[in-house]
């Protein structure tokens, strides 16, 4: 098609910052993800209902991880973050990192977190 | 909105404009990670049911199955990553506005107009899940001040779900502008604002149906 691939976007950067910028994907890729996101949360929703998968150790980590997948893959595309300059970068992860060593650092103090890797 | 581009550069040769939507939305991811914390910490301390995974049977005898709709949840999951699809499809198509289109695919794919109302029309259908999630549980027993479960979970999906409203009337917004005078490349960072606003509301979700609906 046409207009593949989409130029960055001219009114958010000057020449200068443009240095930076990187074009963003074409139509293609972002349906590729697209697929990629349904695919991964069928599997997840297929895995809870394996009674022997969801009793396994492995269940809890392999959700967290295909639900980390699908996140940093809407991250980096389809918000443009692989694209975009490091600025927004540090903008989103710095606060990302405090808020998941939050969520952890509460996960200890009230043992939710040791309750369930003990199990 | 209503003239384009009017450019807000700071010393960084960035738009001021899209700092601050990525800070605004660094701040949200604290917002929600407050409130999957405590939906967290008090998972599994619910003193009476209706429970997410597991039945319950009051003492006078009233049973109550696993409250937790997991094919209903999956299918507005997949709503809302389709969303997001249209969406970044509807900015391409934004700031592709002026390259020629030949064919009816490139007519299809350089539609703003189609992939905005799709991604509108996706968030309602969404919304629409949440409603009827909503009101099933109510109708099966589960209010917000019934147990911890149901009031940290009101709170966690009803604070989403505002997200997603807020995000629709946006989207809403920027159609009624699509329509009046069209929208082109020097609307393409009002564009990619509303996007970037949208996507984060979808991968709360994504962090939600994990760690609430799949989760046991």
């Amino acid at each position: 098609m046409a207009h593949d691939p989409a130029p960055s976007d001219p009114a958010a950067t000057t020449p200068h910052a443009e240095a930076h910028e990187h074009k963003h994907p074409g139509w293609q890729t972002y349906v590729k993800i697209g697929a990629i996101l349904t695919a991964i949360t069928v599997w997840e929703v297929w895995a809870y209902y394996i009674p022997s998968l969801v009793a396994s150790r492995i269940f809890v980590p392999m959700l967290l991880i295909l639900s980390a997948v699908k996140f940093t893959m809407v991250v980096m595309f389809y918000m443009h973050l692989k694209y975009d300059h490091k600025l927004f970068r540090a903008l989103f992860t710095g606060p990302l990192l405090i808020a998941a060593l939050t969520l952890v650092s509460l996960m200890f103090l009230f043992g939710q977190l040791v309750a369930r890797l003990g199990r | 909105m209503s003239a384009p581009a009017a450019h807000h550069y700071t010393s960084t040769g960035l738009d001021s404009r899209k700092i601050a939507i990525w800070a605004f939305i660094g701040s949200e991811c604290m917002l929600f990670v407050s409130l999957i914390s405590t939906y967290l910490i008090y998972k599994g301390k619910s003193l009476v049911g209706p429970f997410p995974h597991d039945a319950y049977t009051s003492p006078t005898g009233e049973s109550f199955p696993p409250i937790l709709d997991i094919p209903v949840t999956s299918a507005s999951t997949f709503v809302l990553l389709m969303s997001s699809l249209a969406m970044v499809l509807a900015l391409a198509a934004v700031q592709n506005k002026n390259v020629p289109k030949h064919t009816t695919g490139e007519r299809i794919l350089g539609s703003s107009k189609l992939w905005l109302w799709m991604t509108v029309l996706l968030g309602t259908t969404f919304l629409c899940f949440q409603a009827f999630e909503f009101t099933s549980f109510v109708h099966e027993g589960l209010k917000l001040q019934t147990n911890l479960f149901g009031s940290s979970f009101f709170t966690l999906t009803g604070f989403h779900g505002a997200h997603v409203t807020a995000g629709v009337i946006w989207l809403v917004s920027l159609l009624a502008i699509d329509y009046r005078r069209g929208l082109g490349p020097a609307d393409a960072l009002n564009v990619d604002i509303a996007a970037l606003y949208w996507h984060f509301v979808d991968v709360v979700w994504i962090v939600i149906f994990t760690l609430v609906y799949l989760i046991k």
